[in-house]
């Protein structure tokens, strides 16, 4: 079953003049057609400005298609009256943790989303502990949020999101303001939160992180252009590269191998991977 | 040295008045601070003293830290009593130059002086047992009556509780664009007040935009919580009264009705 279906959306961003009116329309999606089933794990990869960003703010009714239809759980964003519920079925992480943190303390701040659905009040305290739990934060939950380290941040701000218990979370390049430590401890608590159900929806630039999802799509100039487990997706290595995208080392490093003449197959991955490959052919030249 | 400033500052010990309903205390420094102002009888200070150092002692607060809030009003403070002190008419008791001292003069300084005092000890022992959130829920419960007349006060409250969340960060950052600009050239410490003024407009706009951009990103994420305004929302950590804030409260009365007593002493001795 189909959590998020896309059908030919199109958004374009209004430009007001000084007079209030609309001057110009700078189209950021373009005729995306797209789906995420339940359970499932999907990146969203491209480079800035590529509409991946916009996009994801389709998925639970922050933004509504200039043209198309999204339906989020069968339910149409458009429509007004399921708005809380499709807030309530999606949640979302943005990328900045500071500008998405309300309470002054941490574990008031994740007892928010739950506030706001009218949850009564022990029922809050439950979702509180077991969402700060499930991203490893219970430890710091009387701290300020002013004094954790931005991957600490940011797993607050997951966990507020998981205390709604929505469905699916949509995260929104949700480690670009990290450093390389922060960033594995966020990519730890969205792969556990993966294993416990939760449809993830990773939007980012990095290709590295983009490995651990089930399946991998790519948006350039607001189209999507592929879409494909990450195996089929790294095996274009020449088409990433024009679009403006690396490709995960192990990859590269195929291709380099493969277009200098070595029998090397196309769907390498991970470092294992290309040893083996490598340790098979010297062998037999040997 | 813009991080020196505390707003709110708590003191976080365990003590019988940290575990007051914040309600109970807001009323009770209220009515304390007025029944200040009320007083003409010196008798009067008498059960006034007695309350406040109680709560003093309960408060596991040690007294100097208590004292250390008086530094911004000395001065203050000395202004007024010299004023109370030089120009009150009366029985003049010591005179020298153009200065006089009256019974009446040194009368008013004494219960000026001890009204101010026993005001920033009383009110500062609110926040110093009280978290800004807790003071926040406190202030929004004892409004809430004025919801009827269509006063957003839960929105009130949420507002003020961003706002005191805010502070740090957007202190933080002044900081940062500040080393940014000074980085470049700019200059934010000589000059005449006008010219200081004018420099700190490479500070205050960026400073602004930044906020802007802040206050953006967080109703999105707000909205994306669900957050709908102030109906339909249930409480995390809801305010009620305990045996401790009826006893806190009895204790109120009592210290009214000896207000009432003091006041009319005359009438007993």
């Amino acid at each position: 079953m189909s959590m998020i279906d896309v059908d030919q959306v199109s958004f374009a961003y209004e430009r007001m003049g000084d007079d209030g009116k609309v001057t110009a329309a700078e189209p950021a999606v373009s005729d995306v057609s797209m789906a995420v089933s339940e359970g499932e794990f999907v990146a969203v990869l491209g480079h800035n400005g590529s509409g991946k960003s916009t996009l994801a703010k389709h998925f639970n009714a922050l933004l509504l298609p200039t043209e198309g239809a999204v339906y989020v759980d069968q339910m149409h964003t458009a429509d007004e009256c399921n708005l809380w519920d499709i807030r309530h079925t999606v949640g979302m992480v943005f990328q900045n943790p500071d500008n998405q943190i309300i309470a002054g303390v941490v574990e008031e701040d994740v007892g928010f989303g739950p506030e706001n659905m009218g949850v009564p009040t022990e029922e809050i305290w439950e979702r509180v502990e077991d969402s700060l739990g499930a991203v490893d934060m219970l430890r710091y939950r009387k701290h300020s949020p002013n004094k954790l380290s931005g991957g600490q941040k940011q797993r607050v701000a997951i966990a507020g999101v998981v205390a709604m218990r929505p469905k699916c979370i949509v995260l929104d390049e949700p480690t670009a303001m990290l450093d390389p430590q922060g960033r594995q401890e966020v990519l730890q608590a969205i792969r556990s939160l993966h294993d416990a159900g939760v449809t993830i929806v990773l939007i980012t630039h990095d290709m590295e992180e983009a490995l651990c999802a089930d399946r991998v799509m790519v948006m350039n100039d607001g189209r999507l252009v592929m879409n494909g487990t990450p195996r089929e997706v790294f095996a274009h290595v020449r088409e990433l590269q024009q679009i403006g995208l690396g490709v995960p080392q192990m990859e590269w490093l195929a291709y380099e191998l493969r277009s200098a003449g070595m029998p090397i197959s196309e769907d390498i991955m991970t470092r294992q991977e290309l040893v083996r490959e490598l340790s098979a052919l010297l062998s037999q030249t040997a | 040295m813009i991080r020196d400033i505390t707003i709110g500052q708590y003191y976080p010990v365990k003590s019988v008045i940290h575990e007051l309903d914040p309600r109970v205390k807001i009323i009770g420094t209220l009515l304390f601070a007025v029944s200040l102002f009320l007083l003409k009888n010196a008798w009067s200070f008498l059960p006034a003293a007695i309350l406040l150092v109680c709560c003093i002692r309960l408060s596991h607060i040690p007294v100097r830290f208590i004292a250390r809030g008086m530094k911004p009003i000395v001065l203050l403070l000395l202004i007024t009593a010299a004023f109370n002190l030089f120009l009150t008419p009366g029985n003049i008791l010591v005179q020298f130059w153009i200065f006089k001292i009256t019974e009446e003069g040194l009368r008013v300084t004494i219960l000026t002086v001890v009204r101010l005092c026993f005001l920033v000890f009383g009110t500062s022992l609110m926040t110093f047992t009280t978290t800004p959130n807790r003071l926040t829920d406190g202030i929004e419960s004892l409004l809430s009556p004025l919801q009827r007349f269509h006063v957003p006060v839960q929105e009130l409250a949420l507002v003020m509780s961003i706002a005191l969340r805010f502070i740090p960060i957007l202190l933080e950052e002044t900081d940062k664009i500040m080393k940014a600009q000074i980085a470049r050239g700019a200059d934010f410490e000589s000059g005449n007040l006008l010219r200081r003024m004018k420099n700190m407009i490479p500070l205050l706009v960026p400073l602004f935009v930044s906020a802007f951009r802040r206050a953006d990103d967080l109703a999105m994420a707000m909205e994306a919580r669900g957050y709908h305004g102030g109906a339909g929302r249930t409480k995390m950590k809801p305010l009620r009264y305990s045996r401790r804030d009826a006893e806190a409260f009895a204790i109120l009365a009592l210290y009214v009705v000896s207000l009432v007593l003091s006041h009319n002493i005359h009438n007993f001795i």
